[in-house]
């Protein structure tokens, strides 16, 4: 396929901190392959800004193919732009044509404040991980192979597609409600499924559960639409079971 | 939420079951019958235990749905420049608080109509009545008919605290002293011996002329002013009828995903009766006012 080269416009969420007011800035990029991805795309913006002399713009990153879930962007009203199951950095210059306006904005939610321009603070996730998300194992001296215990496969499977989750944050950007109940209930299937995280099961997911409200994320509403856009394809089942899980451990509570 | 919506889908079916009988059953008979169904919902203890059910889940309904939204909303305080939630939801999903709130002014509206009018204004409210003509009566006759099955003339009737029917003892002192005056040597029972307005037992109240009123027809006879508004009436209830439909459309499976039964086999079922419960139990719910209005 023969590389094309594009002009585009585009309108950027710039902030100067936490605490500064940001607003939309607009640009213009000329020449633009068709064969980079969003991130290059962005990366000759800065160029372009530096050679301007003026402040580049900062955007998270890091593998740069779909596995890290640093890349956090809302482009054109859809969180990782118009592709479904790609993060922003699978997402090609080739799905955009020549004279578009780009809209490029943070993810936003109360729960991850920005921290400068399209760069948010998602270290709420991290809280609730280490509320529950995590099997406790002795690993001083000799640990069990985990492989020695039998799993049904149909169970590996689903915990394995719940373990897809890298944690991005887009089901709580394009939500209406700000709700992380997907990726909640992402990480609270991955191990419920598995004889290993049944032992904990029900802390798990209450402590979970407690960490995500006091972050201040929305409530669930079930309108589907954190499961169309995750990257990663997790589906509403694992809301289900997390929802089923914590309704058990609610009545079996003491 | 979820508990509440689901409790509040089945009493739809419920009170739909009773509506049906305003259109299915015609005639003298069928006002009789919804009457005296009408009579057994206000009277039966379990109905009215369910009934406390009923406006308790409303009410945690409400309240819920209100407490979600606001939570929710504050869980988004700066909005996107450029959205398109279209592009993943449904409009009724994201519109549920805005439908709630749309069927809660319908409710507020449908209990003045009916309700307080019914159970809780203190003005009279019109008795089941109906005429009995020759050969079954010297001349056209209006009649009461009590809760026991009895047939009792109107005439010389009194009506005490909205349903009780007693005996006009003073009409009946005047027609005695009358006869005393024609037929001096007669003897006749002396009133004053005789309990005051004997009780002849309890009417129903006419709530199928006051539906029938509502929705345009000309029910004066009975007791109902005539509705102006039938029309307006009408297409009000369409709409809400329309508005509860958006909000089963999504509010249905969505209480199943909530009470967390998501099943491969199941889920895409549970979607499909939602969506059906959605289309018919509002839709039968419209068609019988639109029916009312039509023939009237
Ligand atoms: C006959 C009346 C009503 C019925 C049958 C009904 C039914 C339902 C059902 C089944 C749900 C889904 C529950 C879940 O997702 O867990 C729901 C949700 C909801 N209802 Fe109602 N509802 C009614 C009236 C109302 C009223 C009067 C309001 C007033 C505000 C309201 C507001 C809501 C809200 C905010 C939600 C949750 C939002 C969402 O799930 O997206 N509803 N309703
Ligand atoms: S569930 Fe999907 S959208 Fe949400 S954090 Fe995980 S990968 Fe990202
Ligand atoms: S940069 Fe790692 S997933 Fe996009």
């Amino acid at each position: 396929m023969a590389t094309k080269f594009i002009n585009i416009n585009l309108k950027i969420w710039r902030q100067k901190n936490a605490n500064a007011k940001g607003s939309l800035e607009s640009y213009k990029l000329d020449k633009v392959s068709t064969d980079s991805s969003f991130l290059e795309m962005l990366d000759q913006l800065n160029e372009q800004l530096i050679n301007e002399q003026k402040e580049s713009i900062a955007f998270d990153h890091d593998c740069r193919e779909g596995i890290c879930g640093m890349c956090s962007l809302y482009i054109n009203g859809r969180a990782h732009g118009p592709d479904t199951g790609t993060t922003t950095c699978q997402l090609h210059m080739r799905k955009f044509n020549d004279g578009d306006t780009i809209y490029v904005e943070p993810w936003r939610s109360r729960a991850f404040p920005i921290i400068k321009d399209l760069v948010v603070d998602r270290s709420a996730f991290d809280r609730i991980q280490q509320a529950g998300g995590f099997v406790s194992v002795n690993t001083s001296g000799r640990t069990m192979d985990a492989n020695a215990i039998p799993i049904p496969k149909a169970d590996a499977d689903k915990a394995f597609e719940a373990a897809a989750c890298i944690g991005c944050g887009a089901c709580v950007a394009t939500c209406k409600n700000g709700s992380a109940l997907l990726f909640v209930g992402a990480k609270v299937s991955q191990y419920a499924l598995l004889p290993q995280g049944k032992v904990e099961a029900q802390e798990r997911v209450v402590n979970m559960v407690r960490q995500m409200d006091e972050e201040g994320f929305g409530n669930c509403t079930n309108t589907g639409a954190c499961e169309i856009e995750c990257p990663k394809g997790i589906s509403l089942e694992n809301i289900a079971r997390m929802n089923r899980e914590f309704l058990f451990a609610a009545a079996k509570s003491e | 939420m979820a508990l509440t919506g689901l409790f509040l889908c089945t009493f739809l079916v419920g009170h739909l079951a009773g509506n049906l009988q305003l259109v299915f059953s015609t005639g003298e008979e069928g006002k009789r019958a919804f009457n005296e169904y009408a009579y057994f919902m206000s009277h039966n203890p379990a109905i009215k235990l369910l009934s406390y059910v009923t406006y308790i889940s409303i009410l945690f309904h409400i309240v819920d749905g209100f407490m979600l939204t606001i939570q929710n909303k504050k869980a988004r305080p700066v909005g996107y420049a450029y959205n398109k939630p279209g592009a993943n939801s449904s409009i009724a999903s994201r519109n549920m608080a805005v439908l709630g709130t749309l069927i809660l002014v319908f409710l507020a509206t449908h209990m003045a109509n009916f309700w307080w009018k019914a159970k809780v204004s203190s003005e009279k409210f019109p008795l089941h009545t109906y005429t009995v003509y020759p050969p079954m009566a010297e001349r056209p006759t209006e009649m009461y008919y009590t809760v026991k099955g009895d047939a009792i003339p109107k005439e010389g009737v009194i009506v005490k605290e909205g349903t009780k029917l007693f005996i006009d003892s003073k009409m009946f002192e005047q027609q005695i002293a009358v006869m005393k005056q024609m037929n001096p040597g007669q003897q006749l029972p002396d009133m004053s011996q005789m309990n005051k307005n004997p009780e002849l037992g309890e009417g129903y109240k006419d709530l199928h002329s006051l539906v029938f009123a509502f929705f345009g027809h000309d029910k004066s006879k009975q007791g109902f002013p005539k509705n102006d508004m039938a029309l307006a009436g009408l297409i009000f209830y369409v709409i809400s009828m329309l508005v509860l439909g958006f909000h089963l459309w999504h509010g249905f499976s969505s209480a199943f995903q909530s009470l967390g039964v998501n099943h491969a086999a199941y889920t895409p079922w549970i979607k499909k009766i939602g969506y059906g419960f959605a289309i018919l139990v509002p839709g039968l719910f419209a068609l019988i006012p639109i029916v009312i209005f039509i023939t009237k």
